[in-house]
């Protein structure tokens, strides 16, 4: 049904994007540019398609065992690359090609007159090629390959302004954030390559992730070949690796500094798809997390403290988006805390569900920007008249996140809450609690800040947008360097929407569309995919995609019992959800509606010294940047390093030079050019040899 | 002699055949442009009859297929093994030739017309190259050996003047006196074992009652280090060196190529068949002198690299070291049976990263040389000196020639880079690790004369501004030649299989 060039077909059409953009239509065709958004998105049809096809496939067990193309073999460890094609990554296909989809036609509208338009595209095809080829990697050599690409995409669409210092400081420090966590997973797989020869001697390869799986498991000759500490370290450095890209606690400063990029660029991989290779990688290796209790503790309670804290923080945000990159966060805090907890499909059907509504968000985000030409709250306000289908779209999106019936976002964040209340044996019995309260205040919080940012974007007067803010800033208009001024070329490419704040206007079709498309997707992904309370729906069986990452976990477990329960809809959970969400909103509604016109002061601002440190974030990222940095980095370790790079090893390196350059120079002298003298040097040779084998011996 | 024996020699009859041809129809011929293309043909049939040979070697047409084809119903057994082992280096010396060819189209208008006479030579030289990895009999070896030498002699003076006449009287002149010594070596050996037979002797040296010396005799010991003179001065390996800088630099430039690549690879062919073969049981005593000729050969070719100042001299020199290089895997075989004096101990991890080495360099050192084939056929020069600002010239020849150094360096992810890990990694198994290590600081230090010419050519202002013109063969030589480097460099499980493969044909090995 599907084979394995249709697959592979998925990860080479973007990267056959990628390299027609680089290496034809830039040099050659960059006048018309337009040329490579539409070459990538007929690229990704075509990879929707066939992602489509290989999901109805594994949903009908259809998916042949792929070949394993042997790469390098280095002693009894061979590399090979392959696909690994299971429930999981069936369905991450489809939401990434879907969403990358949406994401580009978006960005037809919305990078329209950019110079580097060609570049754009260039990046968004390695990213989505990038992503691909991480979700479909059968060999965690091949997985890290990707993994370390995903990475490096998103650190040139980060910085793709880099002539703003701040997009460029931003990119820099989301790439050395995430190497910080992927150095953990290095680790992890330096270890496996260290076991190669105990993998070997049970049939396995220390590289093949089904193999991998099956080394956690006991075999039936005593013990499994990764186990007890060995197994909690390597399991925890694929934490970290996790934890870095999906900006979990302590690793979580990089996410809200890389809304610099573009927001198309914050929509497809700083919420739906790249972050949520962090979650990926967990589910991905969870026949290992489930045979060490100890990571699954860390991970429950990293991701419920992630959960809490990104949320208390988006409370106070005034940036549009930083206040959706802290909700990302914590929504991935969400997911990350209920694989901790064994509620896995429930995790996944949350990284499903979650993948459309901010992606939504974020691109009403920007269609709000490309309005008012800021990203300030403090400067909008009032745009539902002006705004009317992102004004709808924008509250679709936002009840989804808070978790209002029936939208998709319900039915996830309610299996996650059920499957941590009716938390198994997994864990200990207060890490089910506490993280349950994590989770259930962080709802409270959700509500509140989504409510917050409706009010202050769309409801009362408008506030002069983003030709205002400069002017108050005492900036010349038009040359923001502002951060929060970001996309202001637009108003070089479009001036008629940016005249004075009076033509605020609805964004064009182009943008519009897959606005609408994946607001169709938030109110019916949720029971689209996983039907609750009825037996079928449209032909779909009931709970169908929590079935259906079961079946897949199970396979990895190679029949092993999972011990994994299946939330059950349970009524009071929901009602319980609810009333606290609603507790939310009504606060938030209580708090900012009917203010005046100019009101800019947040009334979260009598909070005094509380909000103040939410404001500045917890001073995680002075510490971060100036104390662990700047001082103990900077000046003390790199301080001594350099020192002993200048005196100890140059001076090492330039005696080897030394020594050299002067030996060779006598040792040509002895090439005389005289053929007599080669001759004798031949014969001599050979005497020499005879000689000093009979001597040195 | 049966139709076998002419299938078995089919190869070398084709490419020798077409030397002849073209000779006649360089009298006919007005435009010696199609001489090219004839004896690209030869080379290409000559390729053809390889690889039916090795799809019957390999038992793909039907059949269990044969390790050696010669021992059959033919009569060349004694003399010849066809074996996957030769096959294999058949493949190599015809590639070779035929990149040589693609590449010198341009450099052969300086030529005087002498087209007719460089091709032809140019393909007995590779017919005697490609009998020299088959031959298994002593005899066999000298005549192809001097079938190898004498065209390229002539090659080398092909120019006709002053340095290239000088150039091919000195490899004529070290050329014979190396085959004097050989053949003194040869006949010591003879005298011992009565036989001419490789497999003879390794027969006539097992026979009981040997001194406890080297070798088991000391004529042997003799012999085997007069024999090396010959191999040595195939392989360009230290203290055989001295002729490699001056016929570099005075050669025509394509023969300088097709002497650093298919001349080094067949007398890697013979000296690693009579070795394992002949000498298989003694394992030890060669891998100690290889280890020996390997050291001496990496750190004098480096040494003396550093301070040239010519790209063709350089070149040689840096020819000189991969010898070297390449004679670590030849050593690297021996070193585990010290402990377990047992025959039959010797591994293929050794002799296949020899193989798997000379075709990553072959790949690497032509893509450098038809690069400046082509730039010194339009610059007329050798100078690094005149190679600054090469990339404003011509950047995807200043491309393709940064990309051989960093490969000749062993950057991934090129050919060289796997292969030095292979070389490397089989002395660290053989307890050899010092002389790994000896490998990897002569890696560090060849990194500072070709980086020196990346960086002329990268940095330093143009000293001309008239960009470089190269004919389509040109580019499309330099194309091949580059994809095999990155080939072997990004994908190398096949050709390691391939010369794994190759390795069990050798009987010391198989055994």
């Amino acid at each position: 049904m599907v084979s394995e060039p249709l697959v592979w077909a998925i990860l080479l059409l973007p990267v056959l994007s990628f390299l027609i953009i680089s290496l034809v239509i830039r040099p050659f065709l960059n006048r018309i540019p337009a040329l490579s958004g539409w070459l990538l998105i007929g690229c990704l049809l075509a990879a929707l398609a066939l992602s489509l096809m290989t999901l109805w496939a594994a949903a009908g067990h259809h998916v042949p065992e792929f070949r394993q193309h042997a790469w390098l073999s280095v002693g009894s460890a061979t590399i090979a690359f392959g696909l690994l094609v299971d429930p999981l990554t069936a369905v991450m296909l489809v939401v990434v090609t879907a969403v990358s989809l949406l994401v580009q036609v978006y960005s037809q509208g919305y990078m329209k007159g950019d110079p580097s338009y060609s570049r754009y595209y260039a990046y968004m095809s390695l990213f989505t090629a990038a992503m691909l080829g991480l979700l479909l990697a059968s060999n965690i050599v091949q997985l890290y390959m990707f993994w370390e690409l995903v990475g490096l995409a998103s650190y040139l669409l980060i910085g793709f302004w880099h002539h703003r210092p701040a997009a460029a400081a931003a990119a820099k420090k989301a790439f050395i954030m995430t190497r910080i966590g992927d150095v953990g997973f290095l680790i992890a797989i330096l270890y496996l390559f260290f076991q190669s020869d105990k993998f070997a001697a049970a049939g396995l390869n220390a590289f093949h992730i089904p193999d991998i799986w099956q080394a956690a498991q006991p075999l039936a000759a005593g013990g499994a070949i990764l186990g007890g500490a060995a197994l909690t370290w390597v399991v925890l450095g694929i934490f970290a690796g996790a934890a870095g890209k999906s900006a979990q606690f302590p690793l979580h400063a990089w996410l809200p500094d890389a809304m610099e990029g573009p927001t198309p660029v914050s929509a497809l991989i700083h919420a739906a798809t790249m972050v949520a290779a962090g979650v990926f990688l967990v589910a991905r290796f969870y026949p290992l997390f489930l045979a060490s209790s100890a990571a699954l503790t860390v991970v429950a309670l990293i991701g419920a403290f992630t959960a809490f804290l990104a949320a208390t923080m988006g409370l106070v945000m005034n940036d549009i988006k930083r206040v959706l990159a802290y909700s990302t966060v914590s929504q991935l805090g969400y997911m990350m805390a209920a694989l901790g907890m064994g509620a896995y499909s429930a995790a996944l059907f949350h990284l499903f569900t979650h993948a459309f509504f901010k992606a939504l968000l974020f691109l009403a985000a920007g269609s709000v920007n490309h309005a008012v030409d800021t990203f300030n709250m403090t400067y909008m306000g009032g745009l539902r008249r002006h705004m009317p289908w992102t004004y709808v779209l924008t509250i679709i999106g936002g009840l989804s996140l808070v978790g209002i019936i029936p939208l998709a976002g319900f039915w996830s964040k309610d299996e996650i809450l059920s499957g941590v209340w009716g938390s198994s044996e997994l864990v200990a019995p207060w890490v089910g609690r506490l993280t349950f309260l994590l989770l259930a205040v962080s709802v409270l919080l959700t509500a509140f800040y989504t409510l917050r940012l409706v009010i202050l974007t769309f409801h009362g007067q408008f506030r002069g947008g983003g030709e205002k803010e400069r002017e108050e800033a005492g900036v010349v208009a038009p040359a923001p360097v502002s951060a929060h001024a970001a996309d202001s070329h637009h108003s070089a490419a479009q001036p008629a929407g940016h005249g004075g704040g009076h033509h605020l206007a609805e964004s064009p079709m182009v943008m519009l569309l897959p606005m609408l498309v994946l607001g169709v997707g938030t109110v019916a992904a949720g029971y689209v995919a996983n039907p609750q309370w009825v037996h079928s729906l449209l032909g779909i069986p009931g709970h169908w995609i929590t079935e259906f990452f079961h079946l897949g976990l199970e396979e990895a477990l190679s029949g092993r019992e999972a011990h994994l329960a299946v939330p059950e809809f349970s009524l009071g959970m929901a009602a319980a959800s609810t009333l606290i969400a609603l507790a939310g909103l009504a606060l938030a509604a209580a708090l900012y509606r009917g203010r005046g016109a100019e009101t800019r002061k947040d009334p979260l601002e009598r909070g005094g010294p509380v909000y103040v440190l939410l404001n500045r974030r917890y001073l995680v990222d002075v510490l971060y940047e100036n104390v662990l940095t700047g001082r103990v980095f900077y000046r003390a370790v790199a301080g001594a390093l350099d020192w002993l790079d200048r005196n100890l090893v140059d001076g090492l390196v330039n005696l080897t030079g030394l020594v050299f350059r002067n030996a060779g120079r006598p040792l040509g002298l002895l090439q005389t050019g005289q053929v007599q003298f080669y001759a004798v040097a031949l014969t001599l040779g050979s005497l020499l040899v005879l000689l000093g084998y009979l001597v040195l011996r | 002699m049966s139709s076998y024996d002419l299938y078995l020699i089919s190869p070398y009859l084709a490419v020798a055949g077409t030397g002849l041809l073209v000779v006649l129809l360089d009298l006919v011929f007005r435009r010696k442009g199609l001489l090219a293309g004839v004896a690209l043909a030869g080379l290409a049939l000559g390729l053809l009859l390889t690889a039916v040979q090795a799809r019957d070697s390999l038992g793909l047409g039907g059949g269990s297929g044969l390790p050696n084809l010669a021992i059959g119903p033919g009569l060349l057994a004694a003399s010849l093994a066809v074996d996957r082992f030769a096959l294999f280096f058949n493949v190599l010396v015809l590639a070779a030739a035929g990149i040589v060819i693609l590449a010198s189209v341009d450099y052969l208008e300086r030529m005087r017309g002498n087209h007719g006479e460089f091709l032809a030579l140019l393909l007995f030289s590779a017919t005697g190259m490609m009998l020299l990895s088959a031959a298994a009999e002593l005899i066999t070896i000298y005549i192809a050996l001097e079938l190898t030498t004498l065209p390229l002699a002539a090659l080398a003076a092909l120019l006709m003047d002053r340095n290239s006449s000088e150039a091919g009287l000195k490899y004529l002149i070290v050329g014979a006196i190396s085959s004097a010594l050989m053949l003194y070596g040869m006949a010591l050996l003879f005298g011992f074992a009565g036989t001419t037979s490789v497999e003879g002797i390794a027969a006539a040296l097992l026979a009981p009652a040997q001194q406890p010396v080297p070798f088991g005799s000391y004529a042997v010991l003799a012999a085997v280090a007069l024999l090396l003179a010959g191999f040595g001065f195939k392989i360009a390996a230290v203290p055989f060196q001295m002729w490699v800088p001056d016929v570099y630099q005075g050669a025509p430039a394509p023969v300088a190529a097709f002497l650093s690549v298919a001349s080094k690879a067949a007398g890697f062919a013979v000296l690693l068949r009579v070795f394992y073969t002949g000498f298989g049981d003694f394992d030890w005593h060669w891998g100690a002198l290889a280890a020996g000729l390997a050291a001496a050969s990496m750190t004098v070719g480096n040494l003396v690299a550093m301070s040239q100042t010519n790209i063709r001299r350089l070149l040689g020199y840096s020819t000189i070291a991969h010898a070297g290089y390449i004679l670590i895997g030849v050593a690297a075989v021996a070193g585990t049976s010290a402990s377990q004096a047992s025959p039959g101990s010797l591994t293929t991890a050794g002799p296949s990263s020899v193989l798997f080495y000379l075709a990553a360099y072959v790949a690497a050192n032509l893509t450098a040389f038809v690069a400046v084939i082509a730039i010194s056929s339009r610059i007329a020069s050798d100078r690094i000196s005149d190679y600054a600002g090469l990339v404003q010239r011509s950047p995807f020849l200043a491309a393709a020639l940064a990309l051989a150094l960093a490969a000749l360096i062993g950057i991934p992810p090129t050919s060289l880079f796997i292969a030095k890990l292979y070389v490397f990694s089989a002395a660290v198994h053989s307890g050899l690790a010092w002389l790994a290590l000896v490998g990897v600081i002569n890696s560090v230090v060849s990194a500072y004369y070709y980086i020196k010419v990346i960086r002329v050519m990268f940095l330093e202002p143009p000293a001309a501004q008239e960009r470089i013109h190269i004919s389509p063969t040109v580019w499309a030589a330099l194309a091949l030649v580059v994809a095999a480097t990155l080939w072997m460099g990004i994908a190398p499980a096949a050709m390691l299989g391939v010369a794994e493969g190759a390795v069990r044909a050798l009987s010391g090995v198989a055994r």
